[in-house]
């Protein structure tokens, strides 16, 4: 017993180097959408506070292209949302006068099922494989769990994390993160994510190689994910190339949205999220 | 001991508050990102038990992780560089010199001992961070060229922050 101790002194240095590297590792490793360990987390009260604090002072210099940038994005969503109404309603109205708008909302199968509101970025990265924003807003402000996040009608991330008062988004350049996509000429889908090594471009996958790519196509969200309407752009396509002994195109997508200089992002939620899921969920007992 | 506990800790908090409030944001070339908050670990007492090394190395590490959602990867990374440390020093300086003077100071060491002794830390810290965060060595030499120009830029950093802020 007495020669444990003595070797246990003897190697403690050792022994304490292999105790907490074996534990930042199972860290490393188990960290995923499942396990949300919300104290490690840029969510919490004191980082969200320090990030908010920082940028708020940074903020008085972008006052102005704030401004432009919101009556942007204002244009971008209203032109989205008409050209919605004219599709879901099958060409019916054909007019493009805004006068329409009113008239189309009575009708009970229009009802709004996507609610938007806004956030201020207070913390974002691009700079590493994993990356996440923080908003300032939180659960206090009806921010939820995997609500879509976009800026300029553009996709951004989705919502992650949630406290009171602040909320971090799973950034579209997380190479753990995937998210449904289309071509929008004609309409073939595949699966997004990004590869880690340029914030400028992600990759969609999983689009058969009989279908007909061309360089400046522009990518746009399914709406299978739920979390995004149908029609978000993402980006345009840049290169693509068919993988080695792979029936699927590899499609280099240009980023629509610059992620280097976000400043206010439209959050969006799905009224009718729990009850897709909650449907789709049956899916996995019935044989 | 009050004084230096007071120092360190102030130290502490610097270089996580100038590493995630302001290099964080830092990329350059679309691939360079410096990683200038071990310098703690750097600048601590050569008579700093073993022990307190790695745990005060894993506490930073663990603290930058918090604030860049990335749990372990930093603290995991830190540690390594806490442990191999006190090896660096007695490879690149005699006994006698690390008994005689308490800490690693440009002023006490001379410039070129500074510069060589934090390259070594920084190296190792980067390879390993680098590596741990892309998780594969699919794309190896990118991640290699990352490591290779973001130590570039962290050793200068590092170097350059004893001569504006750190100066006592």
């Amino acid at each position: 017993m007495k020669n444990l101790f003595r070797l246990i002194y003897r190697y403690h240095v050792l022994l304490l180097f292999v105790l907490l590297e074996t534990l930042s590792l199972s860290m490393v490793v188990t960290y995923n959408n499942y396990q949300r360990a919300t104290f490690l987390d840029s969510s919490n009260f004191f980082t969200g506070t320090l990030f908010e604090g920082f940028s708020s002072f940074f903020q008085i210099f972008e006052f102005r292209q704030v401004n432009i940038k919101m009556a942007e994005e204002n244009a971008v969503l209203r032109a989205a949302l008409q050209e919605h109404l004219l599709k879901t309603n099958h060409g019916t109205y054909k007019s493009s006068d805004s006068i329409y708008l009113p008239r189309i909302a009575k009708d009970s199968s229009l009802k709004a099922v996507y609610r938007f509101t806004t956030a201020r970025i207070i913390n974002n990265s691009i700079n590493q494989q994993h990356n996440f924003i923080t908003l300032n807003k939180g659960r206090h402000d009806g921010v939820k769990a995997n609500m879509g996040v976009i800026a300029n009608g553009q996709v951004v991330g989705l919502v992650f994390n949630v406290s009171e008062n602040f909320s971090t988004v799973i950034s579209l350049l997380n190479s753990r993160w995937k998210i449904s996509a289309k071509i929008k000429r004609n309409d073939y889908f595949g699966s997004l994510s990004w590869d880690g090594k340029d914030y400028r471009r992600v990759q969609l996958n999983e689009v058969p190689y009989h279908v007909p790519v061309q360089n400046g196509d522009t990518v746009v969200t399914t709406g299978y994910s739920s979390s995004f309407p149908e029609g978000l752009v993402i980006g345009t396509i840049s290169d693509f190339s068919i993988g080695t002994g792979s029936n699927f195109y590899r499609i280099e997508v240009m980023l629509a949205a610059d992620f280097k200089n976000l400043v206010i992002v439209g959050l969006v939620e799905n009224k009718q999220l729990n009850e897709i899921k909650q449907l789709e969920s049956l899916n996995k007992y019935g044989n | 001991m009050v004084i230096n506990l007071l120092k360190y800790s102030l130290v502490f908090v610097v270089s996580v508050l100038l590493q995630v409030l302001i290099f964080n944001n830092i990329l350059i070339l679309r691939m360079i990102s410096p990683f200038f908050y071990i310098l703690f670990i750097i600048l601590l007492p050569f008579y700093t038990p073993r022990a307190l090394l790695l745990f005060l190395s894993f506490a930073l590490g663990l603290t930058v992780d918090i604030f860049t959602n990335t749990p372990g990867v930093h603290a995991s990374a830190c540690l390594l560089t806490g442990f191999i440390r006190p090896g660096v020093l007695q490879l690149i300086s005699s006994r006698e010199t690390l008994e005689s003077v308490s800490a690693p100071r440009v002023e006490n060491m001379g410039l070129n001992w500074f510069a060589g002794y934090a390259t070594f830390l920084v190296i190792i810290h980067h390879l390993f961070l680098f590596f741990i965060e892309a998780f594969t060595f699919e794309s190896f030499h990118i991640t290699l060229l990352r490591v290779i120009f973001s130590s570039v830029l962290s050793v200068v950093l590092i170097v350059l922050s004893q001569f504006i802020i750190f100066r006592r």
